[in-house]
């Protein structure tokens, strides 16, 4: 019982992750129709400018979650510079070109970010401090130390501040009315343009929040680190039903809870043959049936009707 | 006319059967760089067929790659005979399947599975398709990575080493060979099979394309609802599409593992199915001539680049070494290139194909 617990705390931790990422996709996707590979490199450039952050400041014995803080901030800001300026060179020229070609670029971008990273950072793991008392808290036979009751806390906070954003304000009702036609809502005094870079800078300040959030969890950061978790927030947005901001968040949530609740029974049910290394095929395991039963995703409406 | 296209074709013929005579004075190394060209058209000439030509998007292609490759390397090293004696006993001379058997048996099982990757995702679109294909792309990277235990197949992350390399007519390709006072080293054998396999490839897609099935493929691309009421079996034409394209993804990766004589999962990355993609893409996607271009480009600039670069690395101190720098002309190339010329290098001389919105509101 203790390890379900467990599996269900490391599931919702992994599953705010997801989510906070998969908005990002998700929002950009309901927007412009792009999916945009680069995501997960900018929670990477998150990371490493915030452990940039954290090791400069490191002598000046500043209390550990005000470093956190102020590395978070320095991430967000970068990070939607950085999101802000790749609209503007790669996508936005590309607006109306054949399908694939933005696709490509986005890809590119996503090798280009990588690169550079790797040449400004180095390709080494580099150890993030723990910047918050570590002791874990015990409930029911598992445990959860603060950083995971952090990310809980500011996922949440988060989400309900997004869902405020695009539901109630004047810039989520453009958003809005830009992802059910961008023409049209020009029309009604919209700048689509205007609107499309918010949106890319909303999801690199989300990506940012993830990023940091996960190098404080897992306590390593390197240029590679925003692959995986990339690849699985897109997952989870598909997964949700791409476009919808609440499909994105039950399905980021929900895929971290199977993934580590199959990858805490997977070596129990198949009598120890298959180890929890396959922890990484749940997603797609779980993508492919959701999508070959329910097309459009959990919650989604509509298919995308493009080839 | 008929003249003057038999001479272009007899000199671009010349050209390429002697290319790695001259290529092999500059060092091995340059020939190796061709044919692993060679090996990257065949697969953009596969991919092509089922992005290009039926418009799937396929980001896990490098799936059936593996599983030529692996396939390849399963039959024709000791792996097999070292994990179970049952099959060390059955063959005492080890396992040296010949390549007759395992070239069309790595098509046939790739094939096999590009259908079987089809078979669920045939109802999804667009991006959804790409996820999918490259979840499953994913899936057999991690299986290759993990099958060492508890039975020892893949060997897991150490990878299949001693991979017997190709003989044929009595020719054994990892030897040096001479032939009329000249020197034919293992690369150069290797070029002339790639070659034969590319141009082979070329001819069936070249056939395909203007076949009935190739017009139907290219109409499901443009309009699958139409082209479903025209009477064309979707489902079986688009099944077909995936066979097809996996089936040179599986020929490819078996020449890929007896070229290496050693594989791992890391060449079977993600990344190599973006840049395949990259390479049909920024090519001149569903044209032939194009995605060999982009083939051609994407495989060998970044390698040639990469004799030249040594000055460049020295002078930044070896932060920018070889790998690094090839793949930053990579990303480059791919941004810069659709910023450029979004349809491609080289696109299908048709008008309005891929992009659907002028042609319906611009009559000429």
């Amino acid at each position: 019982m203790d390890t379900f617990i467990q599996q269900i705390i490391n599931g919702l931790v992994l599953g705010s992750v997801y989510a906070l990422v998969a908005l990002g996709y998700t929002m950009v996707y309901g927007i412009i129709n792009l999916i945009n590979f680069a995501h997960g490199e900018v929670l990477m450039v998150g990371a490493l400018t915030s452990w940039t952050v954290v090791v400069a400041l490191a002598g000046l014995g500043l209390p550990g979650w005000l470093m956190l803080l102020i590395s978070l901030i320095a991430a967000i800001v970068v990070c939607s510079v950085l999101n802000y300026s790749i609209e503007k060179i790669a996508y936005r020229p590309l607006r109306n070109a054949p399908r694939l070609a933005p696709l490509i670029t986005a890809m590119g971008m996503s090798l280009l970010l990588q690169t550079l990273a790797m040449i400004i950072w180095e390709p080494t793991y580099k150890s993030y401090p723990i910047l918050l008392p570590s002791e874990p808290y015990n409930i029911g036979g598992a445990v959860i130390n603060n950083v995971q009751i952090m990310i809980l806390v500011v996922t949440a906070i988060t989400l309900t501040g997004l869902m405020y954003l695009v539901n109630k304000t004047k810039l989520g009702r453009a958003m809005r009315a830009t992802a059910e036609n961008p023409r049209v809502a020009g029309l009604m005094g919209v700048r689509p343009d205007t609107v499309i870079s918010a949106t890319f800078v909303i999801g690199a300040a989300l990506a940012a929040l993830a990023g940091v959030m996960y190098a404080a969890n897992y306590g390593s950061v390197q240029h590679t680190m925003g692959f995986l978790p990339g690849l699985k927030a897109f997952t989870a947005a598909v997964f949700g039903g791409i476009g919808n901001l609440a499909g994105a968040m039950v399905g980021g949530v929900l895929l971290g809870l199977i993934e580590s609740l199959g990858a805490g029974y997977i070596g129990v049910l198949t009598g120890g043959v298959l180890g929890s290394h396959y922890q990484d095929i749940f997603a797609f395991i779980v993508l492919i049936l959701v999508l070959t039963l329910r097309p459009q995703g959990l919650l989604g409406e509509r298919v995308a009707d493009r080839a | 006319m008929k003249a003057n296209k038999l001479i272009q074709y007899l000199s671009i013929g010349i050209g390429l059967l002697i290319l790695p005579l001259i290529a092999q004075q500059f060092g091995n190394a340059w020939v190796r760089i061709i044919d692993i060209a060679l090996l990257y058209v065949l697969l953009a000439l596969g991919l092509n067929i089922v992005v290009g030509y039926a418009g799937l998007l396929d980001l896990g292609y490098v799936a059936f790659y593996a599983v030529g490759a692996y396939m390849f390397g399963l039959l024709a090293s000791p792996q097999l005979t070292d994990t179970f004696p049952a099959i060390a006993a059955m063959f005492p001379g080890g396992l040296h399947t010949p390549w007759w058997v395992v070239i069309p048996l790595g098509a046939v099982l790739a094939g096999l599975a590009g259908m079987i990757l089809g078979a669920p995702t045939l109802k999804l679109r667009g991006d959804y398709l790409a996820i999918v294909t490259l979840g499953f792309g994913e899936i057999v990277r991690v299986f290759m990575n993990n099958l060492d235990a508890p039975v020892n197949i893949t060997n897991g992350p150490k990878g299949i080493a001693q991979i017997d390399d190709i003989s044929m007519f009595g020719v054994h390709f990892g030897k040096t060979q001479e032939l009329f006072g000249m020197e034919f080293p293992k690369v150069t054998n290797y070029y002339y099979l790639f070659l034969a396999l590319v141009l082979i490839g070329i001819l069936v897609c070249y056939r395909l394309e203007r076949s009935r099935i190739g017009r139907a493929w290219m109409a499901i691309r443009e309009d699958e609802i139409a082209a479903k009421a025209m009477g064309i079996n979707t489902r079986n034409l688009k099944l077909l599409a995936f066979g097809m394209g996996a089936t040179f993804g599986g020929v490819s990766g078996a020449m890929f593992a007896t070229f290496q004589g050693f594989i791992s999962p890391e060449s079977f990355s993600l990344q190599e199915s973006v840049m395949i993609v990259a390479m049909v893409v920024l090519g001149g996607i569903g044209h032939l001539p194009g995605v060999i271009v982009g083939a051609l480009l994407l495989s060998a600039l970044p390698e040639v680049l990469r004799y030249v670069a040594g000055p460049l690395q020295q002078m930044t101190g070896g932060r920018l070494d070889a790998s690094i720098l090839r793949q930053l002309l990579i990303a480059l190339a791919m941004i810069g290139i659709m910023l450029s010329r979004p349809r491609g290098l080289w696109p299908a001389p048709e008008h309005g194909k891929a992009a659907p919105m002028a042609a319906t509101s611009a009559p000429k």
